[in-house]
């Protein structure tokens, strides 16, 4: 038997992360190809409440771990809770959503599994255990490489663009445990300081409106048409490494990877490490200066022109049609 | 107090490389490609060297692990101002276990005080050896290393360090990248940390250094004299271009742009 274990995500506010939803249909393929069970792990000061809300998603059994020293999702004690619980399902397969907690946490878990791991899978290929695969991007998504891993226990993170989220189907058995507490933590989180917007999620956004350096750190043309559009704010590296806007907000290969129904980029030229982050939108529109720009190659719309007067003409449109 | 760092330089494509994938689907196309140091690995190198200097002194211990190519990547590091350089010599396909493996047994002879490896390499994007490597060594994790200033601040022209050490060196707090924000962390050392692109602004090696880096000896082990088992958990099976976007138009204003989004692309 392959059971598969997801590691559930929490919001800040102790709410269920929506990308654990995406994690949950890659742990429900694989399920379904090995013939397993999927499981899923919630870990928190008090996890009974979140594995409530993950029982209905399909999941057979939410183990809820609570104790003290889970308040806080740190490496150090989330990757011996996890393990523990693994070994002791008899999970062939555990699996976390590719944020950035998840890319934190999942390689320590395998690590005490001894275990290999694929990161940010894109899809699971193959029929049964003995020839199951995962593809996943390298060189920034230059290259899709199929790959077989060969412990005993596989881990992985799962692209959130490229696996649906789990729908809401019967009610799974809510199982109480209580993992251990390290004899000292290693880490403690001392502070947080949030990006605070009223706009949506970038990673959960319909809409994104991205600027880069053709900005010059203007974003107002790019806040008002994203306001317009009830869209997320995006941005290349140039403009996070030069604060003109979080770091939060990079787009691409070392950044957010977004797959928003309508993706605007203003003043941004389209290196490959930028696209990594974007080319899964369903529209991609592009508008530049420059006509030879790279980003015109990924672009379903290109408009070759200064954002400064395009973005404003662009959010009267908008906003007439409405 | 002086302090010992352990750092890395793997061996990477350029990032302005075009990466091709060859006919047989095995891997990629060799010819023209420009090899360079990982990105977060340089960034890596020069967050030791401030700390080195911020702190009295000590050592920057650089580690690649690879065929003799990597001597260029190794002597990379020396010329910014690393001390010591070893090599893994390794050829042929390298897992992050392996790879964070010969790093773990190179730690526990080294005995650095804390180690800074990149948060993820960029040619296989995996973000993992620093996290295996912590937890092998038990030591404490402090992933996607950055901080508040940003690269054009004052903090980052003088070229302080980022990352706070305590003076007695029993703690480091450090600025992460989160989702949603820049998280704080106060890791207990020894610890390992990663870097993320805005730690700081790697330095330019100075001619002084390049010349005395060449001169420089390098340490020199495999995965079997250090105990690793070389051979490798993961098959990369086939390898192929991502599915290409269909070609776009360009539209001549944006009366026209705004037409096909409602008309064409049903996005508005
Ligand atoms: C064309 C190609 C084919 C490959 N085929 C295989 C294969 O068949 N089987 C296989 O197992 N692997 C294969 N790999 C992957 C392997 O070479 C990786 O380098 C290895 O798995 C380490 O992981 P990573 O670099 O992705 O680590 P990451 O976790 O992304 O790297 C993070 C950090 O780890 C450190 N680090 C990683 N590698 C080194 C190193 N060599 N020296 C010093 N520090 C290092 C650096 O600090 C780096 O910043 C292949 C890679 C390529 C590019
Ligand atoms: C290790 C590594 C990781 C990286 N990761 C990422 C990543 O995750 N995400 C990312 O984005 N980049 C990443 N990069 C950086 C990437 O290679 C590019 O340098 C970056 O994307 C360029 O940003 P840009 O397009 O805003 O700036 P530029 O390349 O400078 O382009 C600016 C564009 O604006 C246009 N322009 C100027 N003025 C106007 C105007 N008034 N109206 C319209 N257009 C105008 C210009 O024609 C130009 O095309 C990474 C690089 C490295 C080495």
């Amino acid at each position: 038997m392959s059971n598969v274990l997801i590691v559930v995500e929490a919001q800040p506010d102790g709410s269920l992360r929506k990308a654990t939803l995406n994690a949950l249909t890659a742990g429900a393929q694989i399920a379904a190809k090995t013939g397993g069970e999927l499981h899923a792990v919630v870990l928190a000061k008090d996890a009974g409440p979140l594995a409530n809300v993950v029982k209905e998603y399909g999941v057979k059994v939410v183990h809820a771990g609570s104790g003290a020293h889970l308040a806080q999702f740190t490496a150090d004690a989330v990757a011996p809770a996890v393990a523990e619980l693994a070994v002791a399902i008899k999970a062939s397969y555990v699996g976390v959503a590719a944020t950035q907690a998840g890319r934190d946490v999942m390689p320590r878990i395998a690590a005490r599994l001894k275990a290999a791991m694929a990161s940010e899978i894109l899809s699971v290929v193959g029929s049964s255990a003995a020839d199951l695969q995962f593809t996943r991007p390298m060189w920034a998504g230059a290259v899709i490489a199929t790959v077989k891993l060969s412990t005993p226990i596989v881990c992985f993170s799962a692209r959130t663009t490229e696996f649906p989220q789990a729908q809401k189907a019967g009610s799974g058995e809510v199982r109480a445990f209580t993992p251990a507490a390290p004899a000292k933590a290693l880490q403690k989180v001392v502070s947080f300081k949030e990006v605070k917007s009223a706009r949506p999620a970038l990673t959960e956004a319909r809409v994104v409106v991205s600027g880069g350096r053709g900005t010059k750190g203007d974003f107002k043309p790019i806040e008002g048409l994203a306001d317009e559009l009830g869209a997320a704010v995006g941005a290349s590296r140039a403009v996070c490494d030069a604060g003109w806007q979080p770091n939060d907000l990079q787009v691409g290969q070392t950044g957010k990877v977004v797959a928003p129904q309508l993706y605007i980029a203003a003043g941004i030229s389209g290196a490959i490490q930028h696209i990594a982050g974007m080319k899964g939108s369903k529209t991609i529109v592009a508008i530049n200066k420059d006509g030879e720009a790279p980003i015109f190659q990924v672009a379903d719309y290109g408009l070759v022109g200064d954002l400064f007067k395009a973005l404003p003409e662009l959010q009267a449109a908008v906003k007439a049609a409405k | 107090m002086p302090i010992k760092i352990l750092v890395t330089a793997k061996r990477v494509e350029d990032y302005e490389s075009k990466i091709k994938v060859n006919a047989q689907g095995t891997g990629i196309v060799q010819e023209g490609l420009k090899y360079k140091i990982n990105p977060f690995d340089e960034i890596g190198v020069e967050e030791a060297l401030r700390l080195v200097a911020k702190h009295g002194g000590g050592e920057v211990v650089v580690v690649s692990i690879g065929t003799k190519d990597v001597h260029e990547q190794l002597r990379h590091a020396l010329a910014m101002g690393a001390t010591k350089a070893i090599w893994v010599n390794h050829t042929g396909p390298l897992d992050q276990m392996t790879v964070a493996g010969c790093l773990q047994k190179l730690i526990e002879k080294e005995k650095p005080h804390l180690a800074i490896l990149g948060k993820q390499s960029i040619d296989d994007d995996q973000n993992q050896v620093g996290q295996y490597l912590a937890e092998w060594l038990g030591w404490s994790q402090a992933t996607f290393a950055s901080k508040e200033e940003s690269l054009e601040s004052e903090a980052e022209k003088t070229k302080q360090p980022a990352l706070k050490l305590a003076a007695d060196l029993s703690t480091i707090t450090v600025v992460r990248e989160v989702d949603g924000g820049l998280e704080t962390v106060e890791c207990t050392m020894p610890c390992v940390v990663t870097t993320d692109l805005r730690l700081n602004q790697p330095r330019y090696a100075s001619l002084p250094g390049i010349m005395k880096a060449k001169s420089k000896p390098i340490e020199e082990h495999t995965p079997a004299s250090l105990g690793v088992d070389g051979a490798s958990k993961i098959a990369v099976t086939k390898m192929e271009l991502p599915p290409a976007r269909k070609a776009g138009i360009k539209v001549p204003d944006v009366a026209a742009l705004v037409d096909k989004l409602k008309t064409e692309a049903k996005a508005l």
